[in-house]
């Protein structure tokens, strides 16, 4: 759908094309349509979204249907392993899988700051092609808005998505049962703590990359494999300890891990000890837990293994009946204490 | 710098530790541990609990945060709301209670509050904002004093006239002295700070040693380090001795750090302090010698800190002199919380009722499973 061709290879916008987002670009006239065909047709196309109308028609799947919606602000917005694009495609797509559902379309809403250069914003389309090719989803719908310089922080992202559900589990909480076992899909904190390198300008020996990773090709297999999956969890923000303290919470049991058994890279350890941040807490992009019946936790954890970001899937634990809602965990000189949620953001400290 | 930190962490270390303590324990004894970051790690890795029930553990005013008074909070406040200062401070002094707000709330309405990582940061920050008056909340223990004094150092060869410093530096040495010499203590001997030590050196707690006949054994942070320091400390209860050993001794030597301490030398001279629950303590603390005295926000901008009322529900004083627990103060995971602290020792990760909170408060309400 491409009226015309790029003429600036290096950044493949028309050359009327300011280099900088204008007000007017929000404007739905030409300089929009301009805007469009720049710095998105040329990444996303598929027969939904050719069709340019105002809501994309699609053919319903059948069994149910999984629909999640997140959106993704993060400082800076290009990080080590990851960009905002590749982060809201993956988010979305992670949270479908979480359900067990095989991602099938996403829509994405763009909010721009008057100002943003257009080559980040088509090196961010980009980006999102790539990651939506690799998890075998298609953009079919979205929006572009701009806001005044100063009234945004150059550009938030929102997605939506919808998958298929092909299978007759019930992944959720609520589908616990005692002595099931907890896998981790690998090591915990890279995210946060490339972002907050990357945001403060800390620099380590080593530079941390993000974790940042679709987790549906996982579930798939497990799902392929007739795992009988009770529950996933994706660890986002509040990481590891906040995901394990909603999922007992919501199911009324009690969760028991050994810290021990939870992977850590070196240089996010040190990073923690340097800023007194707990990894337990640091958000993650590209891990989940997946809690199983025990029985099954081998045969899991090699199918988990098979895949790149979940080459060191671990068993961490169970379930257990008593103390209901709690997290417990067990640390290294074999002392247990509860792993409670934090009040609000882990703050660097002083000493 | 983890290799060591992974062999102090070592279960067996530690655990063989624990049982040795156990076998030499005959009598009562109370310990306090100096460091904040010591308090931290004994209610997270639980190592109260590997001790006989004749060892008590009590938590000293080792926590920068919480111990930095609350007038210095206001004027920190006053300052960070000014339209024409940057003002930059480590992330946890951020939530702060002053007496009516927190630098977080001057932030939200506007104020250009900045989170550092290093008092440096500060100081370039100063020089690429020429416009700004950039002001640095040096605040901390021997530990961060070092750092602090660079930062003055460097904005005074390089004649960076917008960085000013609002310090409220403190020694820990006459903070013991302080609780030693309260009626009220009931402490038999000290775990002292292995990181102030790694500057400061031990030689000050060599004079507390002889004047209070109580033992103090300098110590690391990490559950093998604690107690092995303990361990040191109960062996010279039980045989009546009272004297200065050094544990953590792959980071502290007798006389510190030289070159640290020429640069504190250089840039701070001993003053009095007031220390948030403890009152106003003589030669307590630093303040910036006459040469630097250019860097003092106090003086930059002409505030008189007044002295501000504790919120009276707040018993951190009692809390940082190890005279009280924190789970034994009615307000304690009620009307106090990390999200809205009545006092200090609720805000920093290494107060102790924030400690308690984050890692004990569900013990309270449920028994833990011990497995």
């Amino acid at each position: 759908m491409n009226s015309r061709e790029p003429e600036g290879a290096s950044c493949g916008l028309p050359h009327e094309l300011p280099e900088k987002i204008l007000l007017a670009h929000g404007g739905g006239g030409r300089l929009m349509q301009q805007l469009i065909r720049g710095a998105f047709s040329e990444n996303f196309h598929n027969s939904y979204l050719s069709t340019e109308h105002d809501s994309a028609v699609l053919p319903a799947p059948s069994g149910r249907l999984a629909f999640t919606t997140d959106t993704y602000v993060v400082k800076p917005i290009f990080f080590p392993g990851g960009d905002i694009g590749r982060l809201s495609v993956f988010g979305t797509v992670n949270d479908l899988a979480m359900s067990g559902a095989r991602p099938l379309y996403l829509s994405t809403g763009m909010i721009l700051e008057e100002g943003f250069p257009l080559e980040s914003l088509q090196r961010i389309a980009r980006s999102m092609r790539e990651a939506a090719d690799l998890c075998g989803v298609q953009i079919v719908t979205g929006d572009t808005k701009v806001v005044e310089h100063g009234k945004g922080d150059g550009i938030f992202i929102n997605t939506a998505g919808v998958g298929v559900i092909e299978h007759s589990l019930n992944i959720q909480p609520s589908s616990l049962a005692e002595g099931d076992a907890v896998l981790l899909t690998g090591d915990l904190g890279r995210h946060g703590i490339a972002i907050m390198a990357a945001r403060e300008g800390l620099e380590f020996e080593t530079t941390i990359e993000s974790d940042c990773a679709p987790l549906a090709a996982m579930v798939l297999d497990l799902l392929d494999a007739c795992v009988e999956l009770h529950c996933l969890r994706d660890l986002t923000r509040g990481g590891l300890a906040s995901a394990l303290n909603e999922i007992a919470a919501k199911a009324s049991r009690a969760i028991v891990i050994e810290e021990m058994q939870i992977p850590v890279r070196t240089e996010v350890r040190g990073a923690c000890e340097m800023l007194g941040l707990d990894p337990l807490y640091v958000a993650n992009e590209g891990r989940m837990v997946a809690i199983l019946p025990a029985k099954e936790a081998s045969r899991a954890l090699e199918i988990l293994r098979r895949h790149e970001s979940g080459k060191e899937a671990v068993l961490i634990g169970k379930v257990e009946a008593k103390p209901a809602s709690r997290v417990v965990l067990r640390n290294a000189i074999g002392v247990t204490r509860y792993l409670d949620l934090l009040s609000g953001e882990q703050m660097p400290r002083i000493c | 710098m983890l290799r060591y930190i992974d062999e102090y962490r070592d279960p067996e270390l530690a655990l063989g530790y624990a049982r040795e303590i156990a076998a030499v324990t005959t009598r009562h004894w109370k310990i306090m541990e100096a460091c904040g970051g010591q308090t931290h790690s004994i209610v997270k890795y639980g190592i109260d609990r590997l001790l006989p029930t004749g060892i008590t553990l009590v938590h000293g005013p080792g926590c920068p945060v919480c111990v930095t008074p609350i007038s210095l909070i206001d004027s920190a406040i006053e300052l960070a709301a000014r339209p024409e200062v940057t003002f930059c401070t480590f992330g946890d002094m951020l939530r702060v209670p002053g007496s009516r707000k927190d630098l977080m709330t001057v932030k939200a309405e506007g104020g250009d509050v900045r989170v550092v990582y290093s008092p440096l940061d500060a100081l370039r920050l100063a020089e690429n904002l020429p416009h700004r008056e950039v002001v640095f909340f040096a605040v901390g223990f021997e530990t961060t004093a070092p750092a602090n004094a660079m930062a003055a150092y460097q904005a005074r060869r390089k004649k960076i006239r917008n960085f000013s410093l609002l310090v409220s530096q403190v020694l820990v040495p006459p903070a013991l002295e302080a609780v030693l010499s309260s009626p009220l203590h009931e402490i038999n001997g000290f775990l002292a700070p292995g990181h102030a030590c790694t500057i400061s050196g031990y030689e000050d707690y060599e004079a507390l040693a002889r004047k209070f006949r109580v033992p103090l054994v300098v110590t690391g942070f990490e559950p093998g380090d604690i107690l092995h320091g303990l361990l040191m400390c109960i062996l010279q209860l039980e045989s009546g001795r009272a004297e200065v050993e050094n544990q953590y001794t792959r980071s502290v030597q007798r006389e510190g750090n030289r070159e640290a301490r020429a640069m504190l030398a250089e840039v701070f001279e001993i003053a009095p302090r007031v220390w948030r629950g403890l009152g106003k303590i003589e030669a307590s603390g630093l303040r910036l010698s006459a040469a630097y005295s250019e860097l003092d926000a106090e003086k930059r901008f002409g505030l008189s800190p007044e002295s501000a009322e504790e919120k009276s529900a707040c018993i951190s004083g009692l809390i940082l002199q190890g005279i009280r627990k924190p789970v034994e103060c009615p307000e304690f995971g009620k009307g106090c919380r990390p999200e809205r602290p009545l006092g200090a020792t609720m805000v920093s990760s290494e107060g102790a009722c924030s400690a308690y909170y984050r890692y004990r408060r569900l013990e309270a309400t449920d028994e833990l499973p011990r497995t």
